[in-house]
């Protein structure tokens, strides 16, 4: 059986569908680099740049808003085709709020720039790299309809997790060793919080790509690595006083 | 508790396509094959019709739905090149048994057609005929009561109360099949039998006939042919995809409109070449 549609201009909707949450995917990822790098290299045009940027994001996920809307009421999808709607929709709404991290990252980093440099700033570009290659590879299974793929990039969600909480530790001490590093360690913070919800979102879309493919969600429970919520870092008693 | 199959009498209870766990079918189909002179129209079907409940049976044009429909009330008896071999049963018992009676098996399992079809006679002789011949009234007060009970469960009631001496081929398109169905409510069917009922329908009469069908459910099994994909997942719960003369896949109307298993069934429902 071909798997060509007998109206034309519905599989060419879908494709420009698939093509628009690929480009939006595409835009969110520079967008992660270039906010990781802004933030690295003290580079404050570079964030300025990505907090603009930030609108083209919006901008996508308003088109494919609207073309999911138009392709439900006009088409009336079923089966893979209503999957295929279903998951743009949410796949524009987790990439669009990547994007929002992405921002936020921006501008955290225009206000490091002008405090001096924190030693714990050294595990972001990490936690950074390992981002944008789950994203990269998140991405190429959502182009090629890879599950395997999919579920391969959702399981090292977990490293990221485990950077976040030893960043988490780091930035505790850091602030308890001298209280001039409560400003820039607490936006390193929410950077590294930002990166580590940019992980998750990428997961989420790794779970859609299991229910695009396959047509039911992937029911085994995500390795969860983040304990920072848990941690507790007291402060040693020659330090006190 | 073991592990192997259960058996019931000493019959191995064979799990197969269409089998419903745990459920007993008010009708079920074995290895029903239909011929129309040579040609054969039926492969060699296997279904389960759940009870209270509305199984959609949906396909390409030719691929057998409407004939395995007319099979489960020998509807296809009236034709005499045709010939059918397999078993069907109602309650368990085989409706093509000699012992059984067309004419009161069709009581029981009803049928409304693509076009609507009322006798040309009144609204009320319309109802009233199937339930006089085979005499389930015998006083006048009776047949208005089977009559008004008929046309409420319908949902025509109010529309024709006051008019029920005026012929029914006077009525519109929709009124016309919803009198067609309380006509066969009136015999007091187990299951009634649809084939193509909205086809020939406006949206508005085919939203009454389908709030009908939701209704009817309660007490009645349904089994209804359509060719519109969106009406099958609006009104029943089990969904079999018939393709030349089998039955590829049956499944919860649910499953079948979102992760359809068999890839004939996707390019089907999706419009996609076959």
């Amino acid at each position: 059986m071909s798997n060509e549609h007998i109206v034309k201009s519905f599989a060419q909707e879908l494709q420009r569908l698939s093509n628009l949450i690929t480009q939006m995917g595409g835009v969110a990822e520079a967008q992660v680099e270039a906010a990781v790098q802004a933030l690295v290299r003290r580079d404050t045009a570079i964030a300025a740049q990505v907090i603009q940027s930030d609108l083209r994001i919006d901008t996508y996920e308003r088109e494919i808003d609207n073309e999911t809307l138009r392709l439900l009421a006009l088409r009336q999808p079923m089966a893979s085709d209503l999957r295929e709607i279903v998951s743009a929709l949410k796949i524009a709404s987790d990439i669009e709020r990547i994007g929002d991290y992405a921002a936020n990252i921006a501008k955290r980093s225009l206000a490091l720039a002008q405090l001096p440099a924190v030693r714990p700033a050294g595990a972001i570009p990490r936690m950074g790299r390992l981002v944008q290659e789950i994203m990269k590879e998140v991405l190429d299974a959502f182009i090629e309809r890879d599950v395997d793929k999919a579920v391969a990039a959702r399981r090292r969600d977990e490293e990221l997790d485990d950077l976040y909480t030893s960043l988490f530790r780091e930035v505790l001490t850091y602030m308890m060793e001298d209280p001039r590093n409560i400003t820039p360690c607490t936006h390193l913070l929410f950077i590294a919080k930002n990166l580590e919800r940019i992980g998750d979102h990428a997961t989420n879309i790794a779970e859609t790509i299991h229910f695009l493919v396959i047509g039911h969600p992937l029911t085994t429970e995500r390795p969860k690595g983040d304990e920072s919520s848990f941690t507790v870092v007291t402060p040693q008693p020659e330090l006190q006083g | 508790m073991t592990a192997h199959t259960q058996t019931m009498a000493g019959i191995a209870v064979r799990p197969q396509a269409g089998t419903l766990t745990g459920t007993v079918p008010k009708m079920d189909a074995r290895g029903v094959k239909v011929y129309y002179g040579a040609k054969q129209a039926l492969k060699g079907i296997d279904l389960e019709i759940p009870e209270r409940q509305v199984t959609a049976l949906i396909g390409p044009s030719g691929c057998g739905k409407s004939t395995f429909l007319r099979c489960l009330n020998r509807m296809n008896d009236t034709i005499d090149i045709a010939r059918i071999e397999g078993l069907i049963t109602l309650d368990g018992q085989d409706i093509y048994d000699r012992e059984i009676d067309p004419v009161q098996l069709r009581a029981r399992v009803g049928m409304v057609f693509q076009k609507p079809n009322p006798f040309p006679k009144s609204i009320y002789d319309n109802i009233s005929y199937g339930p006089r011949i085979h005499g389930l009234a015998s006083r006048r007060e009776e047949m208005d009561e089977i009559v008004t009970k008929s046309l409420q469960r319908a949902g025509l009631w109010n529309e024709v109360k006051d008019r029920l001496k005026e012929p029914g081929t006077g009525l519109s398109g929709g009124q016309q099949q919803r009198l067609c169905i309380a006509r066969a409510i009136a015999v007091s069917p187990e299951v009634i039998l649809m084939d193509e009922p909205c086809s020939a329908l406006d949206p508005i009469a085919t939203a009454h006939i389908e709030e009908l069908i939701d209704e009817l459910r309660e007490n009645y099994t349904i089994v209804i042919v359509t060719h519109n994909m969106q009406q099958a997942a609006r009104v029943s719960q089990r969904t079999a995809f018939f393709h030349l003369g089998e039955m590829v896949e049956v499944g919860d109307t649910e499953e079948i409109f979102t992760t359809p298993r068999d890839e004939r069934t996707q390019g089907y429902i999706t419009g996609r070449y076959g």
